[in-house]
């Protein structure tokens, strides 16, 4: 098992090389000088030289991408042309709120598209079935953005002065002001400390919880409903067709019939011998579903006026802030990369047929 | 995106000699006949032909030039809500069965018009990714060795992003606009079709007729081409047709952002994008383009599904 763990992490390093052999190709390929890309066209010579310097332009190419390597594993993203920041600092604030959103979101399709594919499975070809499928495959077809500015507006206007009214855009209220646990514990910290503090603290939810500020918790989580409603809906899905398919594969199987002939009540069936065995595939999926969060997050800040990652990303391509696009698109590349290998290795855990001997 | 990820991984696993080598000459017929059967083929078929038709019936069943602005040529205003005749609108406003835009613009003649640039984009990223695709995952999988490995490497860092991550962030550097957008998302389906084709390409590869092939003195790329690949197509056909469901979607989210096809075209993508700051006040704006879009990817996934299952030999 460590062996195989080991191989597979091998085998992921060269991708995330290769990732950023990409995304570091991506920003040298801007057409014309990057410094008139980035400083736009009035920059003059010496501002251009300046710039080149101090961003490394100057260098021959390989050198340049061994620097960029070498700064990322340091934890240095370089400096945002726009803000006159660094982008490690941009992303302490931003990341936390994109990570929020696709992880609730995950949790959530995971719940409810294991529920759906389950009941689908269990009432095969009955109305329950054709239901569930018809709205899966709906989900799978609808455009994320499109669902969100509907549920915003169903959720955000007629149901205005009921006590179904939802926040349709914001992380919370106008007022309301999440409190740092550190602050709220009176830690006293600096350097990379604070910043770890800091980036935990960004978790609004979590924070709130913590710290048992419960109005602060409560806000928080009414406004991330609807984004993680919408984020949730193509995962949820997927994962419905998939539960479903592979329970209706495993409910075929001989050893089901025969538990089944040995009189195991039908619920049991599913629960102890069937779903075990069915979930594995769906596990797997689950890892593919990140990229269509992680993706998905981009349009779902953008319709909910959320500033984290995808938000940020956007913008800065409008403001040709290439060091933050750059940045930023390695960084959801990684997580998306650890995420998938994080998975196989859980499925390699939990199928013994996958690990080598 | 995701789900053609889903895609290729059932489709990987299912790849046998056994699934691709169904009965040889009138497979495709009875491949259709099957998916006329099938319910999902049915209704993704009917969908695809509603598309077909209002794409090419546009200028006659156009009421107006979609690009046309209507002030000084009828009393309406900007935004205006649908009115619809037959249901008690009055007769004297003139009838906009979408309503107007924020260029006073007919909503129903846009997304009708809409309706040929998403089935085009659909199909010219669809067409690029397939032959760069297929030609890519034929090579690895017949050649092997270093061929296989540098190529397929290459493809599994295409796949180590999210695909609409990656599809930004190649419009990024391009510039935003139409034509990026589609090269953006054509690169970013690659390596689904190489990896299918590459696995169907292995197992055909074992076969006897192939090894018979050989013996004849044909070529390897003769091989490839023609023994090989017309018995690996199986699985790439029921990829491409998904693909087009996410390759309108994918494109889509790009527009939305502003990314991809540019106003004033009228596409559905960029209509949604431009109107969503008015959902409040004019949601008819949102509405109707995120049904076309969804009508429309839906109608490819129904038929891929139904072509997956006609096309499954086991099944039938």
């Amino acid at each position: 098992m460590l062996s195989y763990a080991l191989k597979r992490i091998l085998i992921s390093v060269p991708v995330i090389f290769g990732i950023l052999l990409v995304t570091f190709s991506l920003s040298r390929l801007i057409p014309g000088d990057p410094c008139k890309a980035m400083l736009g066209e009035k920059a003059t010579e010496a501002t251009c030289q300046a710039f080149n310097h101090a961003q490394g332009y100057d260098q021959p190419i390989p050198l340049q991408f061994a620097f960029y390597v070498g700064k990322i594993l340091q934890g240095d993203f370089g400096t945002s042309v726009r803000f006159s920041r660094p982008v490690t600092q941009i992303i302490i604030e931003r990341l936390p709120l994109t990570a929020e959103l696709a992880l609730l979101a995950l949790i959530v399709a995971t719940i409810t598209g294991v529920g759906l594919g389950i009941l689908a499975a269990r009432r095969h070809n009955s109305s329950v079935d054709i239901g569930t499928m018809i709205l899966a495959n709906t989900g799978i077809s609808m455009p994320v953005f499109w669902l969100g500015l509907m549920l915003a507006y169903v959720f955000g206007v007629w149901a205005r002065g009921t006590p179904f009214w939802l926040p349709p855009s914001g992380r919370l209220s106008a007022g309301v002001v999440s409190v740092p646990f550190y602050q709220a514990w009176g830690w006293q910290l600096s350097g990379g400390w604070a910043q770890v503090a800091t980036f935990f603290s960004n978790f609004y939810i979590f924070n709130a919880l913590v710290t048992g500020n419960w109005p602060v918790f409560w806000d928080a989580l009414r406004h991330m409903i609807l984004p993680v409603l919408t984020l949730s809906t193509i995962p949820m899905s997927v994962i419905a067709r998939m539960t479903r398919s592979s329970l209706l594969d495993v409910l075929g199987r001989d050893y089901v019939r025969t538990a089944r002939a040995k009189g195991v009540p039908d619920s049991r069936l599913v629960r102890r011998h069937a779903l075990g065995n069915a979930l594995l595939p769906v596990i797997t999926i689950l890892g593919l579903q990140m990229g269509a969060l992680l993706g998905g997050a981009v349009l779902t800040e953008t319709v909910f006026g959320l500033s984290g990652v995808g938000r940020m990303l956007v913008d800065a391509i409008f403001s040709r802030d290439f060091p933050v696009v750059q940045a930023f698109t390695v960084l959801i590349a990684v997580i998306y990369v650890v995420i998938n290998l994080i998975v196989d290795l859980s499925y390699s855990y939990l199928d013994p047929r996958i690990r080598p001997q | 995106m995701t789900k053609m990820k889903t895609a290729v991984a059932a489709a990987e696993a299912n790849i046998t000699a056994e699934t691709l080598m169904g009965p040889a000459v009138p497979m495709w017929k009875r491949t259709w006949q099957r998916l006329l059967r099938k319910r999902s083929g049915q209704v993704g078929l009917f969908i695809i032909g509603f598309m077909v038709v209002i794409a090419l019936a546009a200028p006659i069943l156009a009421p107006y030039d979609p690009d046309q602005v209507l002030i000084g040529v009828e009393h309406v205003k900007r935004r205006e809500a649908p009115c619809i005749h037959l249901l008690g609108c009055e007769a004297s406003k003139p009838q906009h069965i979408m309503g107007t835009d924020e260029n006073v613009r007919d909503v129903y003649s846009r997304i009708l018009y809409g309706a040929r640039i998403s089935l085009m984009i659909g199909i010219v990223t669809v067409s690029v990714s397939l032959i760069f695709g297929v030609l890519i995952g034929a090579v690895a999988g017949f050649f092997g060795g270093w061929t296989d490995t540098i190529l397929m490497r290459f493809m599994d860092v295409i796949l180590g992003f999210p695909s609409l991550l990656l599809a930004i962030a190649i419009v990024a550097v391009l510039g935003p606009g139409i034509q990026n957008a589609l090269l953006a998302v054509s690169i970013v389906s690659l390596p689904a079709y190489a990896r299918v084709t590459r696995a169907s390409v292995l197992s055909v590869k074992t076969l006897d007729f192939v090894a018979a092939s050989q013996l004849l003195g044909a070529s390897r790329w003769r091989i490839l081409f023609r023994r090989v690949l017309p018995n690996a197509l199986t699985p790439i056909v029921v990829l491409a047709t998904l693909g087009i469901a996410t390759s309108i979607l994918d494109a889509a989210g790009l527009s939305f952002l502003g990314l991809g096809a540019q106003p004033p075209m009228a596409e559905w993508g960029t209509m949604l994008g431009s109107a969503k700051d008015q959902i409040f006040s004019a949601p008819h704006l949102v509405f109707f383009p995120g049904i076309a879009i969804m009508l429309t990817v839906l109608g490819f996934n129904l038929l891929g599904d139904g072509l997956r299952d006609a096309l499954d030999t086991r099944l039938n």
